[in-house]
Parts: structure tokens; sequence; C-alpha cells
């Protein structure tokens, strides 16, 4: 072990505890930082010591659930993950994990067992693949996210494409064939590639979204046309001007049943088929399992391991969480982007009953500073059935605009204290009833802060194991 | 004289929608069926040709670098002609961001590629290169209002290429805060008879409701006269307006 790499170690080390010492959120980045720039060698170094290689999970949404289900398929195929949580899936956060993971003489413990299981900031791809060299990369969906920060999706799927143009020959790409977006770079690919996608057309909407970001074909520019649409862009897409066209999945979802709790799946698989009651609602969530089936199948771990860990799922940090508060029911459900929060607003939708809907809009850099995107998502699915709502966050204003553009009226109270909205939409929840938070990222964070105080099960994020 | 009712362009909805202009359409409408006026809203995609005397008003979004070059080729070849005769007829033009772009005489990316615009403003637009930092944050601009008040428009820009108005244009507004056209000489967009172009999005029209206003006002003038238009509840949109006054 080099020198330089173990003083990586102990100053990364030293650097988490003082940070969480003085309370600032864990700790992780800064670690992870602090090494990284003593040795920037160092994730590729440690990364090297796990006897099953990695697997890195990148897109737009759903990476961060997709990879705790990756995560938990590999505890019960045996094998023990590496697993950077708590969305600190830029360099420094997975350097973080190895500060972590790494004894002071530079070794991970269990090092043969190990599975190397990386969130992947879009953005971070292109460093991560030459630094990590993962076995698997599996790319869930590609939507417009903070523009200001990422820039157009186009720039995106640029740079992924350049992340994959020396990628090794060994390397599986496991790509959304239902996004074109996504699947388009399943033609460049150097290795193999396993496709992912839903044939049941039960579960397309009518007609399309708004939120769709991908209208053109990326081979010809023409626009693309839909046999059926999931949501978004996402669905049976074709070109008729150059046939270029969704290509046939590996792993298929045949059958889907959206119940308000769960959802039930027959996924067809060359491991066989894989029958899964998944406890999350919505067809994200559908996505997200078939995701990580798909990265678990390419990695050769089995069907029975997939299914008990899905069957056992619970929702990841913030996503379609649940919380008890004095006797209430909190969900929090991240929404963050115009798709990702279309889909939420299904999920919510799709339960019974009156709802009370708590709004939280923060435009944070890690939430994008222009909050232009809501006007984009569609924030009247949730309306017929509000009994409630309140706005908030520190752009409360333009989102309570917009909610009255969606019929929730003209004078939708504003608050921008995380606390004070949190307290007074509780106190509107009746006892036994539920109470939906709708958060931006960073305000996620500081809502989920707020619940796990007050509700003795959960833990702080950076305890979250 | 018909009942008045606004006849509204949407150009390239599906392919110029990047920054919420939906809102901004939401917004007519709304401002409109509030006060009982119609509302008719004509989709018009690639290929489609525009009728310059069909509509009293046309408006055009942002778009990616990528829709923006396919939709640049289709608007010059479908509909600058006939945008350029509705505007010399006094039919409201509205254009954000990358509409806006398109709509002045020429674009030069970041290549050094000169592209060719639709001309209805006078004003060139170039991107100083690739590694130019984009115009990004949040923007107050001052607007000389048709009633002699100066009024604000709030709102987010977001673009690399840097605009400049030759003498046929006059500028929209003044930058109190953020970028404008470039940055350098406090403008931001562009007036043409009843043509404006602008960076500002966020959406525009709901939180500037004074704007969108004077844009329902000056497009039913040409077939119907003076129409007055009664106040409405426009409480959460001054809300949303003042607080953007306070925003870094
Ligand atoms: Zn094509």
């Amino acid at each position: 072990m080099e020198i330089r790499t173990l003083a990586a170690i102990v100053a990364g080390k030293a650097a988490g505890v003082a940070s969480r010492v003085l309370g600032r959120g864990g700790g992780t980045a800064v670690a992870g930082l602090v090494a990284e720039r003593i040795d920037p060698g160092f994730v590729r170094r440690l990364g090297a010591q796990a006897g099953h290689g990695a697997i890195a999970v990148t897109g737009t949404n759903g990476k961060t659930t997709t990879a705790l289900m990756l995560s938990r398929i590999a505890r019960e195929a045996g094998l023990a993950p590496l697993h950077n949580r708590s969305g600190s899936n830029l360099m420094r956060g997975v350097a973080a994990l190895f500060v972590q993971e790494a004894s002071l003489g530079g070794r991970i413990a269990d090092a043969a067992r190990r599975l190397a299981i990386l969130e992947v900031d879009e953005a971070t791809l292109p460093l991560i693949v030459p630094a990590v060299r993962p076995r698997v990369v599996v790319f869930t969906n590609l939507f417009r996210d903070q523009l200001d920060r990422y820039g157009e999706v186009d720039a995106v799927a640029q740079a992924w494409a350049r992340a994959l143009d020396d990628e090794p020959a060994d390397m599986t790409l496991v790509l959304n064939a239902d996004d074109p977006g996504v699947a388009h770079l399943g033609a460049g690919a150097r290795g193999r590639v396993l496709y992912y996608g839903v044939d049941d057309t039960g579960a397309a909407v009518a007609g399309d979204e708004h939120a769709s970001d991908f209208r053109t074909c990326l081979r010809c520019g023409a626009e693309l046309a839909y046999d059926a649409t999931f949501y978004g862009h996402i669905g049976h897409w074709r070109c008729d001007a150059c046939g270029n066209r969704r290509p046939a999945p590996d792993v298929r979802i045949t059958r889907v049943e959206q119940g308000e709790d769960a959802t039930a799946l027959r996924i067809v698989s060359p491991a066989g088929e894989l029958r899964v009651t998944l406890p999350l609602a919505g067809l994200y969530n559908a996505y997200n399992a078939l995701a990580a089936s798909a990265g678990a199948i390419a990695l050769g771990l089995s069907a029975d391991a997939i299914v008990a860990a899905l069957d056992g799922f619970s929702a990841a940090f913030g996503r379609q969480e649940r919380f008890r508060v004095d006797g209430h029911e909190v969900w929090v459900l991240l929404g963050k982007n115009p798709t990702g929060l279309n889909q939420v607003l299904r999920a919510i939708a799709a339960r019974e009953g009156r709802k009370r809907l708590l709004f939280f809009l923060n435009d944070g850099i890690a939430d994008g500073r222009d909050v232009s995107w809501i006007w984009d998502a569609d924030y009247e699915l949730a309306q017929p059935q509000a009994e409630w709502v309140l706005a908030a966050g520190t752009r409360a204003e333009d989102l309570a605009l917009r909610l009255k553009y969606a019929g929730f009226g003209g004078d939708v109270p504003v608050e921008h204290d995380a606390r004070a909205a949190l307290r007074r939409a509780i106190a509107e929840t009746p006892p036994a009833g539920t109470l939906y938070v709708v958060p931006t990222y960073t305000a996620m964070l500081e809502v989920r802060e707020l619940l796990a105080r007050r509700d003795g099960s959960a833990r702080h994020f950076w305890e979250d194991a | 004289m018909s009942a008045p009712a606004l006849r509204v362009a949407h150009l390239y909805p599906r392919l110029m929608n990047i920054y919420g202009d939906r809102g901004n359409i939401m917004c007519l409408r709304r401002r409109c069926e509030a006060r009982g006026i119609g509302f008719e809203l004509t989709d018009l995609s690639t290929g489609d040709r525009l009728d310059p005397a069909a509509f009293d008003l046309i408006f055009a979004g942002g778009a990616q670098d990528r829709e923006q070059r396919g939709v640049a080729e289709d608007l010059l070849a479908t509909k600058a002609a006939a945008v350029r005769e509705a505007v010399e007829r006094d039919v409201v033009l509205l254009a954000v961001c990358g509409a806006y772009q398109l709509f002045g005489r020429s674009y030069r990316e970041s290549t050094g590629v000169e592209l060719p615009g639709a001309g209805i403003f006078d004003l060139r637009t170039e991107h100083p290169g690739p590694g130019a930092k984009r115009c990004i944050g949040n923007i107050v601009a001052e607007w000389g209002a048709p009633d002699g008040t100066t009024r604000t428009i709030v709102g987010f820009e977001n673009h690399g290429g840097r605009t400049r108005l030759g003498p046929g244009a006059r500028p929209l507004a003044r930058v109190r805060r953020g970028f404008g056209n470039n940055g350098e000489d406090g403008t931001e967009g562009a007036v043409y008879r009843n043509a404006i172009g602008t960076y500002i999005h966020g959406s525009l029209l709901p939180k500037n409701p004074a704007l969108a206003d004077h844009l329902i006002a000056t497009a039913l003038r040409r077939r119907h006269g003076e129409v007055a238009l009664a106040p409405i509840d426009d409480r959460a949109e001054l809300r949303a307006h003042e607080a953007a006054l306070r925003l870094r």
C-alpha cells in the first residue's frame, strides 16, 4: 500500500470525525474530498480490493432506490455490499465510502465477499468509469434535471457516450430500452448490453405527457412516434424516418398490477421468470425494481436473491419513506424534476381518500437554482383529492402560484421554514390520518432530519445502514 | 365586431418547451378566460405553415441545442416569412430565450459557425466560445410599461449566447440584477413594433401579470379595438413577484 494512500485514509477519517463532531451532516463528503486531494488514485486502489468488483448505477431518477435494491439483493446472495448511501454520489462521496470502510492499514475488511454498489451522479459517471472500472453500469433514465447545473439533457447524453468511449470490453451495460436517451448508448457499446423494459402496455397512459425530454430521434433528428407511453418519454418508441426503435428487452416486465401500497410484477429474464410483490407504489418503482433485477442478472446473482430482496424491500431515504409522528403517518416522496414529480403525484393520486399535501420547493445548489421546471410538472394530478395544501420552502411563493394554476385556489398558504411547515401540516392531519410531504432534494434532507427526531424508529441519515 | 377572442399560435410546443414555457400559455389562457375573453390556441409544429392573418399573438419558447438546430431550419423554411409579415401587421410576438435568438438576424455558435435567423428583430447573437461562462441566474429588469410607469420584470435566465441590438430594435428593459442581453450594456430583451423578445423565463408571464396583460390588450386591439381588461385576483401572482425581487 502506498504511503500516500494510507495518508489519505488517515486524513480522511480525521476530517470525517471532525466534521461529525461539528454536526455538519455526517462529514461524508469532507472525508472523501480530503482523501481524494491527498491521493488522486485513492478510489481506484481501494476499489480494486472488492472481490466481486463494482456495479455503478446512474441516471436522472431512481438511482438511489435502484442502488439500494441492488444492495439488498447482493446481501441476499451472500455478498457483503459496499454501498455509498445517502445521496453522496459524487466522486468525493465514493471516496468517502472507501475512507470509512478501510482500516488504517489500507485494507477493506472481508474483501473477498465485497461488491461495490455505487450510486453515481449522472455528470460524475465519466470520472467513475475509469477510476473504478465497474463490471456493470446500470442506466435508469435521462430527464431534464437542474438545467442550470447539468445543462441540457443532450449534454448529459454526450458525457455518457464519451465516458463509455474507452470502456473495457468486459463491462456490461444495463440499459432502459424504453428510454430513447438511454437505449441509444447500446448502439456504440463494445461489451455486452442487457436491455430492460416494460412489455405490458396495460400500464401505459393515454396520449403523451408534457414533461417529455426526448422528442426527436438521436440518430436522425426526426420526431419520435410512440406505440405506448408509460411516463415522460418512457415507452415503446420508434422513428419512422430512419427505422431506429426501442430494442427488444432481455429483462422485461410482462405483467404489472399496481396497488395502493404495492406493485405485483412478473419479470421474464435470461435467469428465468421472477414473480415479485414490491411493497412500493408507482410505475417508476416498477422500473427501479426492473433495473435492479437486470443489474443483478448481469452480475450473475440468483433469481431467488432478487425476488427475496424485492419482496422485502423498504424505501430508500426520502423516496416513499414512511414515518410515524404522534400517531400520524407521514409519507415523504422526493419530487425534484418534472417527470419524477409527476410519477410521485400519480402514486399519491392512486391512493384512496382525501389528501393533506405539503409541497416544498427549494432553490439550493443541489435542487437547481432555476425553479421554472414546476410549470412543466402536473400538480393538477393531485388537486381533485386535496383537502388541505401548504406551499413551503425557499421558493414557496412560486410554488403557491403554480398550485393556484393547478386549481388549488388563489390563497394557498406559504411557509418558508421547514420546521414550521411540518408543524402546521401535522396539526392539520387528523389522528391516524396520512400526511403527504413532497420535497425537493435539500428540503427532503431537512424534512427527514426533522421527522427522524420525532420518529423513534428512524435514524440520522449518516447512520442509515 | 365579433366577441373578443385571443387567437394564439404556439410555435413548436413539443420541441421548444424547455424552461417552463407552458406556464406562459397557461397564463394567457387564464387571464383571458377570467375576463370572459375567448382563447383559441393553435399548435404549429415542424412542417406546419403559419397564416399571418390568422393570429393575434404568436408565442415561441426555448429549446435544447439539438432541437433548436432542427427548429431553425424549419422556421426559415416554413414560418419565418409569415411571422415577419404578421409582425409588420402589428400582431404580437413573444419570443423567449432560444426563440428570441432565432428571431434575430444571426446566431454565431461557439464553434464560430454563423447561422442565419428569421430577422424579425435587428439583433445578432454570438456565443463567445466553449470555455465561456453561461449567463445563469435570477434576473430583475425594469420595464417602461405603456402606462408610463416603470415596472419590474422578474424571472430566471440561462443562456450562453450574448445578444447585441442594432438600431432597428430597442431594449425591452434595463437590467437591475442579472445579465440580460450580454451582461455588459445593461439591456434586456428587444422590442420591434408589437414583437417582444426576452431571455427571461421562469415562467415569464405568470409572475409578471402586468406584462401578460399588456400583451393581451395589445393583441386584442387590432381586431376588437380597446378591450378593457377588468382587474382579477392577482394576490398569488404579486406575492411571487415581490418574493422574486428579493432573491439573490
Ligand atoms: Zn431516426
